[in-house]
């Protein structure tokens, strides 16, 4: 089974990288751009669905500083 | 006394670490495959890019062969210090509380610090005074050291902010200005600064560094007759 796993900073932590990209935007000429924050994408294919919930806390993501969400991708449901 | 310091693909400054305690004991390396400490009375999980920084500091490394020992170690109170991506490995392993992030700059930023001690009743600073200044380099991307505001009051009432930079000098946007944090027991030490790069005239600005080995020494060995 194909998934996704979002991993974003959690609100309110200082993201600078987000911050960088939001700077650099309206540079380019692109207005009206609020709110950017860079996260990561990791895509894996799994037997157990059941397992990405684990992998995320332990090793995917970490949960004192990142949100993450699992999106199942072949037609299975939300795992989160 | 003998320390051990952890070798990762990916450390850069094991040998530094090596050689820093080495003037005030014995030392080894102990590769990231092997479970043996070796008899080590202290570790020392050095600073560097351990698997390449892959995911996230020291995410990876923390699950090293070597790290479960170290955290067997720890657990039963043996002294541990981490030095950057050792501190990244530390707070990844839940010996620390906390977690470092990418600096405020955004940059790699290297740089001689002033640190000043908060804490000097802990194995790690018993060297040093409560106030005093250490003059110690710091190298580093990830160093912004985050923890939720219940956890810095608790870290604070247990007196376990170690070192913290002196005003204006903090480059990475680390809450409260910590550059060192221990664990609540105490026997856990990690901090971004490194000190064994600070341990002798012909390649450092000063041997202040020197002191959180020999603070190590006085703990493990006991203030000589």
């Amino acid at each position: 089974m194909k998934a996704r796993v979002l991993i974003r900073p959690k609100q309110g932590i200082l993201d600078p990288q987000g911050e960088a990209v939001q700077r650099a935007l309206p540079a380019l000429g692109f207005s009206g751009v609020a709110n950017v924050h860079v996260g990561r994408l990791v895509e894996l294919d799994v037997e157990d669905a059941q397992q990405l919930q684990p992998m995320c806390d332990k090793l995917l993501a970490n949960p004192l500083v990142e949100d993450y969400e699992v999106q199942l991708l072949d037609g299975g449901a939300d795992a989160k | 006394m003998k320390f051990g310091v952890l070798q990762f693909p990916g450390s850069c400054d094991e040998v530094d670490a090596l050689a820093a305690a080495r003037l005030v004991g014995e030392a080894e390396l102990i590769w990231h495959g092997e479970r043996d400490l070796q008899g080590a009375d202290a570790i020392i999980v050095p600073g560097g890019f351990s698997y390449g920084d892959y995911l996230r500091a020291g995410a990876i490394a923390r699950f090293a062969p070597a790290m479960e020992s170290v955290i067997d170690f720890a657990r039963e109170g043996g002294p541990v210090l981490g030095i950057c991506n050792g501190f990244q490995v530390l707070c990844e392993a839940r010996l620390l509380p906390g977690a470092l992030l990418v600096n405020a700059n955004r940059r790699f930023t290297f740089r001689q610090l002033q640190l000043e001690v908060v804490n000097a009743d802990t194995t790690f600073t018993r060297a040093c005074t409560e106030g005093e200044r250490l003059s110690i380099p710091a190298k580093h991307a990830w160093g912004r050291y985050y923890a939720d505001e219940r956890t810095l009051a608790a870290m604070r009432d247990k007196g376990q902010v170690v070192l913290r930079y002196a005003p204006g000098q903090s480059f990475n946007g680390s809450l409260h200005d910590i550059a060192g944090v221990c664990n609540e027991a105490g026997n856990v030490f990690g901090l971004m600064p490194h000190p064994e790069h600070a341990v002798d005239e012909l390649t450092g600005e000063s041997l202040d560094g020197l002191k959180i080995f020999e603070s190590m020494r006085l703990a493990v060995d006991g203030a000589p007759a």
